[in-house]
This record gives structure tokens, sequence and C-alpha cells, in this order.
């Protein structure tokens, strides 16, 4: 008997795309193209009138094409997820999205004059010149390279969020948690420390706590905030509150949930555009090994070099060392693992690779949450099916299954409680919730 | 009693690979797991994610494949031709011969095919095996644009899925008046029939099959009552059977599946019964002798290994519970709900969310509850097996109901939501308000 022709992946559904479709993608490529094309100054529109319309383009072309994509779905009854298409098998168009991506990320951390910064005092060109109508409308001054990024960032998650409130509008836990995403990275992310520069404060972004923001003790960091008066000892404070008290109180409650998958930017994006690459997480247990490995170093890694930061600033000494440290940090963990890795390879390693394997903070709320927290995913008695679909869509690698086949509640380190586990079990095995004992 | 050298099991689904982990759990024993579908212990109730690209085969193996080696459980891929209990040794396919001190037999159910004509003409399958999903497929390549499911079973759903998601029009074809009615109340049955109708599909009341039409390929399927009806795929589901007749010559005690006592063992000291194949000699009050579900067959492979082991385990059928899905709407059944209730039993039937999910509570016409199904909702397994075993009165569980919420954080609980209703009060015209408003967030039936 020949397994390789039953449906596993090569066919792809004969109802997958009409012409509609088309157009909506072609609005998105034109969006798109206009966005590369500025790169060259190969736009010749007004700069504000050229990005109101590039954006349109791309909001209403990814609207239009995932939402009418979804809907279809619907009404044909296809799954929620699917194994079949080309880039969702590592194919070669997921690796052209990937090569895009992580070009896209080499250039933003170590070229952004290739993109178009304006060096030395020079006013912006390219990409980033086409950002600076928006920059001004919104602070009052040219944009940088992390302005543009911010701002793709935000549509990313907003449009993408979208689609998925529209794809699991039947389950409020997934409703509820998208609009949250979509509102701490809209509004505590993006607008508000822009807004907060345009009144000369420091750049803050007020839901991203050490050891996530591993610079927040930094020298350059610290000294920015202690000039900034009463607002920088808020933040200082609210910093430190808020790795030190709030966050071992809502892991208590919640699980590391509350930050994974209702707040933060990283698990954000993970949740939104990386949704249909959530079934490349390696499931295997030695890549459950390497996780543990990896995340609970850079973790060590992250709390030695803030201790040596502080010493060095309290006594002068070691302060080379500390330096090094910093840089090397900032450079290997803070730019290529969590922008090229983290995002670059979604297409071929899933979406929560920098949440898996790279963050500290997840490492810092796994701790809590396996150690101390209300939080677990119950499994319903014997009723599980076996029939692998929570497995195969968690994109923390969980091999979720092997607990509820055996009636076991799922405790795991690792586990953000986006409850799609939950969402896709036919048999209603799997609730997220917080037990009180 | 000598130490078991050899246990031989003969069918790798839920029962026979459970059997296989749970006497390793004890024993050093060799045990051979037989099976002629595939390589690896899989989950044949995925067999329609499969189908539908949600999951692929791997994904659907049971455990890890390298489980079996690591606990020295041996998988033959292999099919067993022959028994023979004097010698105690089976025959596989290709003439080899294996001993066993202990055999199980979890040969599982073949699917019931309708003695009539037609019945092998391309473009007819049944579902049950790995096997079928390949024809299916090779079907549907000859340009299949209608089709009809004879049967409207739990699998008979689970194909019409697969082929709605094609975009075929699928039509059902039942021997009630309505969906599955021998099993579901009449409310819960109309209630499935209204969700089947609005994905486009047509059911066919109050009809029995006689013969499939065609003469290269399937066109259409004539019914007892003289109606014809026209389509391009006819779909078997009547039922499953227990896959026995390779044993009917040895001897064992067969009525409709392989007996067994309270111990799970047939008439042959060395050979126990489990799954889908085995039928209890004594079956609990209000349960059947086969009861071919998943859950059953995984207790019977966990009580056949107990017992082999010399550990006296009886097989209690226990608190029934069973759950499956048609199309979105989740189907959950705990304890005894017959389709038709009759005293001293009463029910009592509630719906919420526009008619579009229920709970029935059926009880004693002393109060005490006896089954609970729901529709469209989630409920504690635990909590609803210890409300019927311990026969906990209505009103109590009625009023404790939301400890057996199982449904996903923030779902409306049904019965606040009930009463919002009947009063028409304000959360509800703002709930309506903002579904008006947001029309995306309305829940989804």
């Amino acid at each position: 008997m020949n397994h390789r022709s039953i449906a596993l992946t090569d066919q792809v559904h004969p109802t997958s795309h009409t012409r509609l479709h088309f157009i909506w993608l072609a609005l998105f490529y034109l969006g798109l193209a206009m966005q590369f094309f500025s790169l060259f100054d190969l736009i010749f529109l007004p700069g504000e009138w050229a990005l109101g319309l590039s954006f349109i383009l791309i909001i209403s072309g990814i609207l239009g094409y995932t939402l009418t994509i979804e809907h279809r779905k619907k009404i044909t009854g296809q799954p929620l997820y699917t194994l079949q298409g080309n880039i969702r098998q590592k194919k070669w168009s997921a690796w052209l999205l990937a090569l895009f991506l992580t070009t896209f990320y080499v250039l933003l951390y170590l070229r952004p004059d290739l993109l178009g910064l304006g060096k030395n005092g020079a006013s912006n060109s390219g990409l980033i010149g086409l950002y600076d109508g928006l920059s001004y409308w919104i602070k009052g001054n040219p944009a940088s390279e992390w302005f543009v990024y911010g701002t793709m960032y935000t549509l990313a998650i907003t449009c993408l969020g979208i689609r998925v409130i529209f794809k699991f509008r039947h389950n409020r836990y997934q409703v509820y948690r998208t609009l949250s995403i979509i509102f701490f990275q809209l509004i505590f992310a993006f607008l508000l420390p822009e807004i907060l520069q345009s009144f000369n404060k420091p750049y803050v972004d007020l839901k991203n706590f050490w050891p996530l923001n591993y610079y927040f003790f930094f020298d350059w960091n610290i000294d920015q905030l202690l000039a900034s008066g009463q607002f920088g000892f808020f933040v200082l404070g609210w910093g430190t509150l808020g790795f030190l008290v709030l966050t071992p109180l809502f892991t208590y409650y919640f699980g590391k949930r509350w930050y994974c998958s209702w707040v933060c930017g990283c698990g954000g994006l993970a949740e939104t555009a990386g949704d249909e690459f959530r079934h490349l997480s390696n499931k295997s247990k030695k890549a459950w090994k390497q996780e543990k490995y990896l995340i609970y170093s850079i973790l060590v890694l992250v709390i030695v070099m803030t201790l040596l930061i502080l010493i060095s600033r309290m006594t002068g000494q070691l302060t080379n060392i500390s330096q090094t440290l910093a840089h090397w940090y900032g450079l290997i963990i803070g730019a290529m693992f969590s922008g090229i890795i983290g995002v670059g390879f979604y297409p071929l390693l899933g979406g929560r690779v920098w949440c898996r394997f790279g963050c500290p903070m997840a490492a810092y709320l796994g701790l809590l949450q396996k150690m101390k927290s209300r939080f677990r995913i119950s499994t319903n008695g014997g009723q599980c099916i076996s029939c692998g679909n929570c497995s195969t869509y968690c994109e923390m690698g969980i091999d979720v299954k092997s607990y509820a086949q055996q009636g076991k509640d799922i405790v795991r380190a690792s586990c953000v409680g986006c409850g799609i586990c939950s969402a896709v079990c036919p048999r209603g095995v799997l609730k997220l919730e917080n037990i009180n004992q | 009693m000598s130490p078991i050298q050899n246990i031989v099991i003969i069918g790798n689904g839920i029962a026979g690979a459970t059997a296989a982990l749970e006497i390793r759990k004890r024993i050093e024993a060799s045990i051979t797991l037989i099976s002629d579908e595939t390589e690896f212990p899989y989950a044949r109730t995925a067999l329609m994610y499969i189908f539908m690209g949600q999951v692929s085969l791997p994904h659907t193996y049971l455990y890890p494949t390298d489980v079996w080696k690591e606990k020295n459980i041996n998988l033959l891929k292999s099919r067993v031709i022959g028994l023979d209990r004097a010698a105690k040794t089976i025959t596989l396919t290709d003439g080899r011969k294996l001993s066993y001190d202990q055999l199980i037999l979890a040969t599982g159910s073949l699917s019931i095919l309708p003695d009539c004509e037609g019945i092998d003409l391309p473009g007819v399958c049944a579902l049950y095996h790995l096997e079928d999903l390949n024809k299916i497929e090779h079907q549907l390549l000859s340009n299949v644009k209608s089709a009809v499911i004879v049967g409207g079973g739990l699998i008979g759903v689970e194909l019409a899925e697969m082929l709605i998601v094609r975009g075929i029009k699928v039509s059902f074809l039942v021997k009630e008046t309505s969906y599955w009615a021998n099993a579901l109340p009449e409310e819960e049955s109309q209630m499935v029939s209204r969700h089947l109708a609005e994905r486009g599909i047509t059911i066919i009341p109050n009809e029995e099959m006689s013969a499939i039409l065609g003469d290269q390929h399937a066109t259409g399927i004539l019914c007892k009552s003289g109606k014809t009806f026209s389509c391009d795929f006819v779909g078997i589901t009547i039922g499953v059977k227990p896959n026995v007749s390779l044993f009917s010559e040895t001897g064992l005690n067969i009525n409709r599946g392989i007996l067994t006592n309270s111990f799970l063992r047939t008439n042959d000291d060395h050979i126990y019964a489990i799954g889908d194949c085995a039928e209890l000699s004594e079956p609990a009050e209000n349960r059947k002798s086969i009861e071919a579900v998943w859950y059953t067959a995984k207790k019977m492979g966990e009580v056949a290994a107990a017992n082999i082991c010399g550990e006296k385990m009886v097989y209690e059928q226990g608190v029934w519970y069973n759950s499956a899905k048609f199309f979105d709407l989740e189907y959950q059944v705990y304890g005894y709900v017959p389709n038709a209730i009759e005293p001293p039993l009463k029910s009592h039937y509630l719906t919420y969310a526009n008619g579009q999910k229920s709970t029935r509570f059926v009880f004693h016409e002393e109060g005490h509850v006896v089954g609970i199904l729901a529709m469209g909702a989630r409920l504690r397994h635990g909590v609803c097996e210890a409300w019927i075993k311990q026969k906990t009165p209505l009103n109590e569980v009625m009023e404790h109901f939301d400890k057996a919420n199982f449904d996903p954080e923030f779902t409306p609980i049904p019965f606040k939501n009930l009463k919002a209703q009947s009063r028409g009060s304000n959360t509800r015209k703002a709930r309506n308000l903002v579904s008006f408003i947001f029309p995306f967030l309305r829940t989804r039936p």
C-alpha cells in the first residue's frame, strides 16, 4: 500500500483560491512593492502620499485576502489549520520569505544606512525617508530605523491579529487574547514611547520588563532616566516593581500566559503573523533538552551581565568586562537571536523559536509557572483519542498528546497558554485554567 | 503458574497497543504486536484529519516511534491467517508460525457492507482502515460531484465532513426519521440534522438502500421504496461488526464478537479478547455487550494486561461516556441517555444560545441523575461521572452545574445565559448591540 498518496500534504484543496483572492493579493504586493522601490527613491509621489497609499494597499490587501480566505474556509468547512500548501512545508516560498525577512533584519541591525538612514545629521532618504512624514506627525522628529521597524511590526500584529480574531470568532479566549496583544503593541510598544519622545521624555516601553529588556540597568539607560526627573524615577520604580513583584504575582494567578500570550510583542507577532507556522516547531525530546540548556543559560547570562554592570556602576570596577559582555549580548542575543533567527526563520522553524529557546523573560516566567502557579492545562478524564492535533499545532513544541493520553494535567515551564491545543482538540479534552488550590 | 515467556497480540489498535505497554510495565516477557495495517500503532480516530490535511500519519502515531524499541516491544507488520490453540501457535501470511504462552486478540472491527448489487463498484467506499482513505482519495480523482452516505452514525458524519471539504455535495440516507435517531433523543437528533443542513447536507429519512446503480462506476442508489438517488460516490457507514471470522473454526466461543468473561478471558485460558472484537458474556445493566469505542478499548487493554500478569482485575464497564463532533457541534454523553426516555426515567432538556446548544439531564423518578448529554458544550468528566455514580439528585446537579463546565475560558456559562434570555435583560440587549456592531464576535454555533 502506498501511503504517500494519502492526502498527507501533497494535495491542495480545490476550493482554496478564487479570482478575488488574487486581486487582494495583488493590492498587498503593490503596497509592498512601493515600500521596496522607496529604498531606491523610485517613488515619485510626495512622501506622505506614498506612505499613505502604500499602507492602504497593504492593509486592505492583507485584510481582504486573509478574511476572505478564512470566510471561505468556514463556508466550505475547511479545518482551522492545515499542513498543506507550499509555504507551510518549507518549500521554495518558505525559504524565499525567510531570506527576505532575515535580509531585512540584517540591514536593520547592521546597515540601517542602506535603508536610507541619514548619517551625521543628514536627512533620511529611501525607506526610512518614506516614514519621515508619519514620524513628524506623531512625534515631530524625522524617522529612525526603529520607528520604521516599529510601524511595520505594529501593522503586522494589528492586521494579522484581526485575521486571528475573525478566524477564532467562535472562541472568546482567542478573541480577547488577540485584542489584548493588539492593544499592548499599538499603545504601549508603539504609540506611547513615540509620544513620550515628542515630550522630550526617554523612549520607554512600559510593558517590556527586565530581563527581556536587558538594557534596563545599563548605565546609559539609568543615566537617561535619572536625567528626566520624576518621570524617570517612575519608570525605574515601575520596571523594578514589574520584574520583582508584578511578574511573580501575575504568574502565580494566571501562569506565564499573562505576559507571553496577552502582552508581549514577541509572542504577539508569533501568535498573529506566525499563526500558519505553528506546526513547524520541533516536538522531539532532543529539542526539549536543547531548549532547557539554551534558555536557562541565557537567563544566567543576563543575570550575570546585569550584576556586573551594577557592580561596575557602583564601584567602578569590572567596567571593561561588563561592557564587553553587554556589547556581545546585545548583538548576539538581542539582535541576532531575537530578530534574525526569531522572526526571520518563522517559515522554517515556527513562530516561537525566540520564546522557546532564547527569551530570558520566558525562562524566568517558566520557572515561576513550573514551581508556583495556579495555571495548568487540565485534561478531561480519559477522553483523549490520540488524534495528534494538539501536539501538531503547539508552537512551543510540547507533546501535549502524551499528557492528554494519560489523563495528566499539563504543567510545563515552556507553555505560553496560547490555547490553540484546546481550540483544535476535536473532543474538548483540554482546558486552560487557573486552579484555586 | 510457569513464568510467561511469549505474549502475542494480534491487532495494534488502541486496545492492543495499550495492552502491550501495560504488560511491559509489569513483566519482562517477550511481547509481539502484530498488524497488517501500519508499521506503528496510530490513532484510527484521526483518519479524517489525515484526509483533510490537518495532520499527517506520523502525527497520529499513538506514541513516539522510539518508544517501542525502548520498551522492547516487537512490532510485526504481517497478517495472521491461522490459530492453532492445541499447539499454541499462530500462522502468519508468509507461512511462519509464532508460538505464544498468552495470546491477546484485538482484531477490531470491519465495516458492515450490505450484501447488495453493485457493492463492489468503483465509487463505493466505507471508512475504517487507513487503506480506505487511499481508496476514497483514488475514487475522488474521477471528478466526483455528489455523494450519498448510507447510514448516519458517527463515522458517517466524519466521512461527510471529509467530502464537504473537497467541495462535494453530500446527502445522508437514514433508516430513521432523522440523523442518528436510534442513539440520540429526538431534540438532539433534530439539532444535529439542522446543523448538517446548514452545511448543505440533505438528509433523506425513512429510506433503506437496496442496490447500488451503475455499470463501470457507481451512479446512484436504489431504495427499498423504489426511489432512486443519483450520485457519483456512495459511502457505506451503516456500522461495524467484530472482525472475528478468522477464529470461527477454532473452538473459541463466538456470538457476534469473541465471548469473554469479566476478566476478558475467552473460553481458552491462554487467550484474551479486547476492544471491538470482544463481546462481554455478562454486560452491566443498561450496557451493551459490545461497545466498539475508543475509550472502552483502551480500558480493556489495561485490564487484560493486568490479568495476564496475574493481577485478577475485573473489567468494570463503569459510567458510560462518549464524545464526538458533528462538524462544529461537539457532543458529549455521560451515563445512560437512551433515545427514547421512558418511565421510570424522565428527562429535563435545556437549550440555549438560540437553540444551538443544549444540555439534557436524564433522571430517575426518585430524583437522581442517571445521564447527562451535552451538545455544543464541554463538560468535566470527573464531575459528571461522580454525580452519576453517587446518584446525585437533579436539583443538586443543576445548582452546581457550573462546576462541570469545561468550555474554554470566557465562554458564557449556559445557565446564567438561560436566565438572561428568559428575562430579556439588559445584558442580553447589550450583547445584541455588540454583536450587531461587531458581527464577527457572534458566537459560532
